[in-house]
């Protein structure tokens, strides 16, 4: 069972700073980092009009369908999709077991820039993701999460209609 | 699997309707889609067969309100109930918080719905989660057929836990919300357990 998820703010920016990057170098339109379960982390480039929510929960469904997929075969994981559209597509790479970076790109780019800018942002990305797993752990074994206050009526009040 | 976002402020958390085919998992997200102020949810996906039978997940994002300042947003999932469907099903209740299982009230369907229990459980298990400690109501759906059974007779059958259980007759709507907010208030009483 996976312990429960947690992004810090410094993190997140960390995470901006790698994707950002990661835009201009592989002329990417979008960037987004989801994790397994659905749950979208961060976001870059031109995404405004896209259900952000929608791509994140697909994606993971996606990845999820594929390692299982992997798994009938023999294999542990596919980490790396590609899905080619007519005027746009997507690059799905696995980082860190856990987490899922997605690349939308044009013919402003090439499968071959997005590969190999991808490699490298996602080795920058894993580092981050390390770092952040040790930090929640220490977090959660020392007891501070900040719904450790929440009362029964704060529970409630969210019921009111 | 919850997580807490403190760069958006925000708090999601994952809760999965299981149940045996046809016994109304995607009425109740229709409903909930149907009747949920729009600033509130977010777009419903199915991915269903030609014949509107759920073939991996339906899926709608849900927002609540406010607590201490973080937003709290469930991400609502059905699995597809068809027993062989079960691959899927598995990898629908990866980092779950909350079930809530949607048992078909009609007399016929009896041992459909034990099968989908026993199944709901396995594949708990394999996803290294016990029935008795994840966050996990009832639904007696469609209590409005003639030919439902006694609802002593489905407790006893579906519920000897005695956990949290609710009517409900999806297709109207009765039910739906109530079973909704049970489980979300035990999903987030988990986390302030957990927080501890």
């Amino acid at each position: 069972m996976d312990s429960q998820m947690v992004m810090y703010e410094e993190d997140h920016k960390k995470i901006l700073v790698v994707i950002g990057r990661l835009v201009r170098e592989a002329n990417a339109k979008g960037i987004f980092v989801v994790d397994r379960n659905g749950q979208l982390i961060a976001e870059a480039g031109e995404v405004r009009g896209i259900d952000t929510t929608s791509l994140a929960s697909l994606t993971a469904g996606s990845i999820a369908a594929t390692g299982g997929l992997a798994k009938i075969i023999g294999e542990q994981d596919f980490p790396v999709h590609f899905h080619q559209g007519l005027k746009d597509s997507l690059h799905i790479t696995m980082v860190a077991g856990r987490w899922i970076l997605v690349v939308i790109f044009d013919e402003r780019s090439s499968l071959g820039l997005v590969r190999l800018r991808v490699k490298k942002a996602g080795a920058d990305m894993s580092k981050i993701f390390e770092d952040l797993a040790k930090k929640a752990d220490a977090e959660a074994a020392s007891g501070t999460s900040p719904f450790a206050e929440i009362t029964d009526d704060d529970i409630d009040n969210l019921f009111n209609d | 699997m919850s997580f807490i976002n403190y760069s958006s402020r925000e708090i999601n958390c994952k809760i999965v309707y299981y149940g045996p085919g046809l016994c109304g998992k995607t009425t109740n997200l229709q409903w909930i889609y149907a009747k949920t102020n729009p600033d509130l949810k977010g777009k419903m996906i199915s991915l269903a067969t030609e014949t509107e039978r759920t073939l991996f997940f339906d899926f709608l994002p849900l927002s609540l309100g406010q607590i201490r300042g973080f937003k709290t947003r469930f991400h609502l999932y059905t699995v597809p109930g068809q027993v062989f469907y079960d691959a899927s099903r598995k990898l629908i209740l990866k980092g779950v918080d909350g079930v809530i299982f949607v048992a078909d009230s009609q007399i016929e369907r009896m041992e459909a719905n034990l099968e989908s229990m026993d199944n709901l459980r396995i594949n708990l298990k394999d996803q290294g989660y016990e029935l008795e400690k994840v966050p996990f109501v009832i639904q007696f759906n469609k209590r409005d057929l003639p030919n439902a059974a006694p609802l002593d007779e489905l407790r006893r059958a579906l519920n000897p836990l005695g956990v949290p259980d609710f009517e409900a007759s999806a297709h109207n709507g009765s039910g739906v919300f109530e079973t909704l907010k049970h489980v979300a208030k035990l999903v987030l009483s988990d986390l302030k357990r957990l927080g501890r």
